[in-house]
């Protein structure tokens, strides 16, 4: 079911706006993750993950593609999702800083990929019951590919934690991401009307919980450091959050990524391909 | 005079990108045909396999390349409300595939972890194979090995 029912203008056009900023923001989680993904093309430690690097960043991207789409849509159709994508100062992006992060060793590549596309799984599964029906479609489409994401995630999780100097640096790895990591759930500009709408079914804070409940046994598990105190209310990090990306805010790491992302475009803006 | 009968057959010649011996009749990706009343344009819709498979455009301009031949302008769109699955594809398809080489998809996991069911070796039909990689040559391919003949092989990805 749609938004059938326009609520007063005013309100309506926040929602919407409340609507742009989410689908923004899953989008460009999606475009910059598979950006920093493809790196390892050509250099990853195996060939088999060499490809599967390659492919986790040709899924990312199509799925950003998807986000801008409907972006594009909602827009009326006057921007195109590759303007959309490309046509941004680095402020216009509403990625979280996790994503945007240098690709580091390969136990950091990797355990970022935990952490990314659980909480991504998390989010998407809330998504599968928004009333704004593309959005619910996207989700419903893209979380299928997803789940191989995850069979990738898991897989390597547990190998490097099976080594030795590479459950090391893995240790190193989630201190450095945790909060970064706790940025995906920075609570969007406009979430109560997302919520309030059933455009976003829970508030961010409701699936961070969900998502640290999901993880907690299996990284507890394998003696991976775990920042948080148990409260009545749920999981409190014992850290703070780095957030800002829904904002806008970016690390100053961005600046050379978006760059990259965006050297190509600014060749020839407008070139056919 | 043209119908719709004759876009589905014109349409099972056209072969896959990424897999040419499979068509896209037989690969579940067309969705719908329409012809108009006067004959002469026909709206095809297409269900696009993963998200990021960069085929969705050629299939869109092989699709409109052969109705013109037919004589017929096309209007090739993407469908969103119906999602395509690897259950679309059709016996022949999955026939074709493993003359290919490629093991044809399982049936999709309501599980969080798809691809535990071992698949079928293409060469050797033993099912005896482990998931070597989820991630193949094309996003829609996984890697598997096969213990009873040694031999890697290709399976396709159940979605």
């Amino acid at each position: 079911m749609a938004l059938e029912t326009p609520p007063a203008t005013q309100e309506r056009d926040h929602t919407r706006a409340a609507l742009a900023e989410l689908l923004l923001a899953l989008a460009d989680d999606e475009f910059v993750t598979g950006y920093a993904n493809s790196e390892w093309t050509g250099i990853a430690p195996i060939l088999e993950e060499d490809i599967a690097f390659s492919s986790l960043a040709q899924d990312e991207l199509g799925h950003a593609r998807l986000f801008y789409e409907l972006l594009a849509e909602l827009r009326g159709g006057a921007v195109s999702p590759d303007e959309i994508a490309y046509d941004r100062p680095p402020e216009g992006f509403r990625n979280a800083q996790l994503a945007e992060r240098p690709r580091g060793d390969w136990a950091y590549s990797v355990s970022r990929q935990f952490l990314y596309d659980t909480a991504d799984y998390v989010r998407l599964e809330c998504l599968l019951g928004s009333r704004y029906t593309p959005l619910a479609q996207a989700a419903a489409s893209v979380i299928r590919e997803e789940r191989y994401h995850l069979l990738h995630a898991h897989t390597w999780l547990a190998r490097l934690a099976a080594g030795d100097t590479a459950r090391e640096r893995q240790h190193a790895a989630f201190t450095a991401l945790w909060p970064d990591a706790l940025g995906l759930f920075e609570p969007l500009p406009g979430e109560a009307a997302l919520v309030e709408s059933g455009i976003q079914p829970a508030p961010s804070a409701a699936l961070c919980q969900r998502w640290l409940e999901q993880i907690e046994p299996m990284l507890r598990q394998l003696g991976l450091p775990w920042p948080f105190a148990q409260r009545a209310a749920g999981w409190e990090p014992l850290l703070a959050p780095h957030y800002g990306g829904r904002a806008g805010r970016h690390s100053r790491e961005f600046a050379q990524l978006y760059d990259t992302i965006t050297s190509v475009r600014r060749l020839e803006p407008g070139a056919q391909w | 005079m043209i119908d719709e009968h004759d876009i589905w057959q014109a349409l099972r010649e056209l072969p896959d990108p990424e897999i040419p011996t499979i068509n896209l009749v037989d690969l579940g990706v067309i969705l719908s045909v329409e012809l108009d009343a006067g004959r002469r344009c026909a709206r095809v819709l297409l269900l696009p396999t993963f998200n990021g498979c960069p085929a969705i455009e050629l299939m869109r301009d092989q699709i409109r390349a052969r109705l013109e031949q037919l004589g017929l302008e096309a209007r090739v769109e993407l469908a969103r409300e119906v999602r395509w699955s690897t259950e679309r594809i059709s016996a022949a398809g999955r026939a074709a595939l493993a003359s290919a080489g490629i093991a044809p998809p399982g049936v999709p996991g309501s599980t969080l972890i798809p691809l535990i069911e071992p698949a079928r070796c293409p060469h050797c039909g033993s099912r005896h194979t482990t998931l070597e990689s989820a991630f193949g040559p094309t996003l829609c391919r996984a890697i598997g090995h096969c213990r009873d003949c040694q031999q890697p092989f290709e399976q396709f990805k159940p979605l």
